[in-house]
């Protein structure tokens, strides 16, 4: 029903334009010619067709939001008192039984008052579907009356599409910023109540991560301890030993690629340095933990240092080499962005090559290139499956390179699969986890978009 | 305004007193230059002497070929990859297309102002000191201070500036980022000043201030302008060279270039028939 609210919307939109325009062209040959009119024909004709879709489209939304509802009330209305359901478990199992007595499926005999109430919902659902494509038929109508009554040659229909304009774009915007408070929000009322079973203090001071609650009551061993520093430990020094690799590597390359290289090495280099960004990190786990853990295994073992055959470094070099592409080619980007005449003036001056890069060139791209860090920092902290692979699972608290560390997202990972409980505080700690990670990241753009704006060397 | 009449236009044919000692040794010959820019054939057999200690003016229309003989005097034209120059350049008697001549020493040597102000994204202060910073000019702080403070003045921007050398040069208005660019290419103490349009991306105040800045620092540099504006050219030079379609046309003192051009096509052109 909805698609063909919407294919009807479509034709709405379509017929209205013409109806515009035409009324529009009208004037234009009875008052002579488009010049006297304010606004062209298209844009009467765009102002008539949004005046007449706009509600349509408000109607359907409130439509989809509201109708199932209602829909579902009445059929449960409609039950008899014996089967009315008393709490929010037994509403939802009534609905479902309800559901597949309106669909015709017989799984088993029904109670009468059920295919009674499937009835009633296959009633209210016509009902429902007939309420939008006439309530929508009717704003449209409207809508197009509206419009079309407005128009003269001296409409200002031109103005009137901008405004029209103007409200889709904001429209958009609000889409994401409310997506992203709607999953604040969900991820927030979780993480509370994984507060409410373990205190927050402990969640965020406590140096001991084991979190293994018993499923049954006669289980031993499984206190649960949920003292998040080691991830947080883990998380930092894998990504610190992530950037030392793709900060230097990456800068320098796009230093190259925009100042030195020819533009045919460029074209080629670029594009191969970009499909390293197209690598599943699957594939980067493979390669750390099956060809790097065991190269920085034999070799700190030739030099006598003790390494864990799952190590922090591994998976931080693997890590740094996939988020070079981040790197380089924002900054290249940026570098390229700094005007000719800046170099130009640093050049006159018998500056070198590197002395302008240096002096001229970076302080002016620094902005671009902070923001090319803190997206590859980013991905960095975000990133799951190389650390999985190659870092392990152990929640040690260390700064040692060479041990096994864990990450925030793979024991986010790591506590969601398997069987779990859903309220436990094993599987809600995941939700306090990615809360913190999101906090994280939050503070990170946060003090980079300072740093930049107290640093910035801005040009024209 | 106020400040107009304080530095209305001199006399277009007033005989400027260091401008012409025609027997002085010239500073910078060029003899058969040729410049290409791929197939393009920007320059033609350019022979030019420019004089020591003076201004010499290059104008001509659009696309002459004026601003490519400017940059190559401080071989800014290497910095495009389709420039190829050909003849000689000479300053002081060493040519500077030498394959063993340091690009980077020539170019402290020969200072350049360009177009638009391109003041450096930095204090108007760092602006100043970036010359002598890179080629070591001071020994402390307070020489480097020193440095600034000199260049400023004469580039007469210091009193304007003085309180605020830390902001940001790029806050300054057209016409100072233009001095200040002037201060910028005069700390390194250059011998010769290039100056591309320097006063096309200003007003006119602001392009008198700068034309009484030439003025002042012509006894001490070896300038040469680029021009599109022929009252400025006879304000401000003691020497013109007409440049049309690539070829040097013409080249004399000012007055002379102006009163009694020898060309056809220099006559047509001071006059406003074509360009």
């Amino acid at each position: 029903m909805t698609l063909i609210y919407i294919l009807g919307m479509l034709l709405v939109a379509a017929g209205a334009y013409v109806a515009g325009r035409q009324k529009s062209s009208s004037f234009a040959v009875a008052g002579g010619g488009l010049a006297r009119l304010h606004s062209l024909p298209s844009y009467h004709g765009f102002y008539v067709a949004l005046a007449a879709v706009a509600p349509m489209l408000v109607w359907l939304i409130f439509w989809l939001l509201t109708a199932h509802r209602v829909v579902d009330a009445q059929a449960i209305a409609a039950l008899p008192a014996n089967l009315a359901p008393t709490d929010g478990l037994t509403y939802g199992a009534r609905l479902r039984e309800i559901n597949q007595a309106a669909a015709g499926v017989r799984l088993e005999e029904l109670q009468p008052g059920i295919a009674a109430a499937g009835e009633a919902l296959n009633t209210w659902r016509t009902i429902a579907d007939w309420a939008l494509l006439i309530v929508g038929a009717a704003l449209a109508l409207l809508g197009f009356a509206w419009a079309s009554r407005q128009l003269s040659p001296e409409f200002r229909a031109r103005n009137g599409v901008e405004r029209w304009v103007k409200v889709l774009l904001v429209a958009c915007a609000c889409v994401a910023i409310l997506t992203t408070v709607g999953i604040v929000f969900s991820v927030l009322f979780e993480t509370l109540r994984f507060f409410s079973k373990v205190p927050w203090y402990e969640f965020l001071f406590g140096t001991q991560w084991s979190p293994q609650t018993a499923i049954r009551a006669d289980q031993v061993g499984s206190s649960g301890a949920f003292g998040a520093v080691p991830l947080f430990a883990g998380t930092t020094l894998i990504m610190l030993i992530a950037m030392l690799v793709a900060g230097p590597v990456g800068l320098f390359s796009a230093i190259y690629m925009a100042e030195y290289a020819s533009p045919r090495v460029r074209s080629i280099a670029k594009p191969v340095l970009e499909v390293l960004a197209g690598v599943p990190t699957v594939v980067f786990g493979f390669f750390a933990a099956l060809t790097v853990a065991p190269f920085i295994r034999s070799t700190g073992e030739y030099f006598g240092f003790n390494v864990a055959s799952e190590s922090a470094l591994a998976a931080g070099l693997v890590m740094g080499v996939m988020i070079i592409p981040f790197v380089s080619s924002l900054s290249d980007d940026v570098i390229n962005a700094v005007p000719q005449s800046l170099r130009d003036g640093s050049y006159g001056m018998g500056a070198t090559k590197s002395e302008t890069i240096k002096r001229v060139v970076l302080p002016a791209a620094l902005p671009g290139i902070v923001s090319a860090f803190m997206l590859a920092i980013s991905r960095a902290v975000g990133e799951t499956m190389i650390v999985v692979m190659a870092a392990g699972l152990a929640g040690n608290l260390t700064f040692n390179p060479l041990e096994a560390v864990t990450t925030v997202t793979v024991q986010i990972k790591t506590l969601l699969v398997g069987d779990q409980e859903f309220d436990s505080a094993k599987t809600l700690s995941a939700f306090a986890l990615g809360f913190v990670l999101f906090f994280f990241t939050l503070a990170l753009n946060f003090i980079a978009l300072r740093i930049v704006q107290r640093y910035r060397e801005q040009y024209d | 305004m106020e400040t107009t009449t304080a530095v209305a236009p001199k006399p277009v044919v007033a005989p400027p007193p260091v401008a012409t000692q025609p027997d002085a040794a010239p500073k910078i010959i060029a003899r058969d230059v040729n410049v290409h820019y791929g197939d393009k054939h920007a320059l033609k057999n350019v022979t030019l002497d420019i004089p020591e200690k003076a201004v010499m003016a290059f104008i001509g229309p659009s696309g002459c070929g004026k601003s490519t003989f400017l940059r190559c005097i401080n071989r800014m034209n290497d910095t495009v990859a389709s420039a190829k120059v050909s003849g000689l350049i000479q300053i002081d008697d060493q040519d500077i297309y030498d394959p063993s001549l340091d690009v980077v020493q020539l170019r402290a040597r020969v200072g350049m102002v360009f177009q638009k102000p391109n003041p450096f994204p930095k204090s108007i202060y760092e602006n100043v000191a970036y010359g002598p910073r890179i080629h070591g000019l001071s020994r402390n702080k307070a020489e480097l201070d020193q440095i600034v403070e000199d260049s400023l003045k004469k580039a007469s921007l210091w009193n304007e500036v003085k309180d605020r050398l830390n902001d940001t040069g790029t806050g300054l208005s057209g016409g100072q980022q233009q001095r200040l660019c002037i201060a910028r290419a005069i700390a390194v103490s250059p011998e010769i000043i290039l100056m591309d349009e320097p006063c096309s991306a200003l007003d006119p105040i602001a392009t008198a201030r700068v034309e009484e800045l030439i003025e002042e620092i012509r006894r001490n540099y070896t300038i040469v302008i680029v021009t599109h504006s022929m009252q400025q050219a006879a304000r401000v030079s003691q020497r013109v060279a007409f440049f049309h379609l690539g070829v040097l046309v013409e080249t004399g003192r000012t007055e002379q270039i102006f009163q009694s051009p020898h060309d056809k096509r220099t006559q047509d052109y001071i006059t406003g028939r074509f360009g």
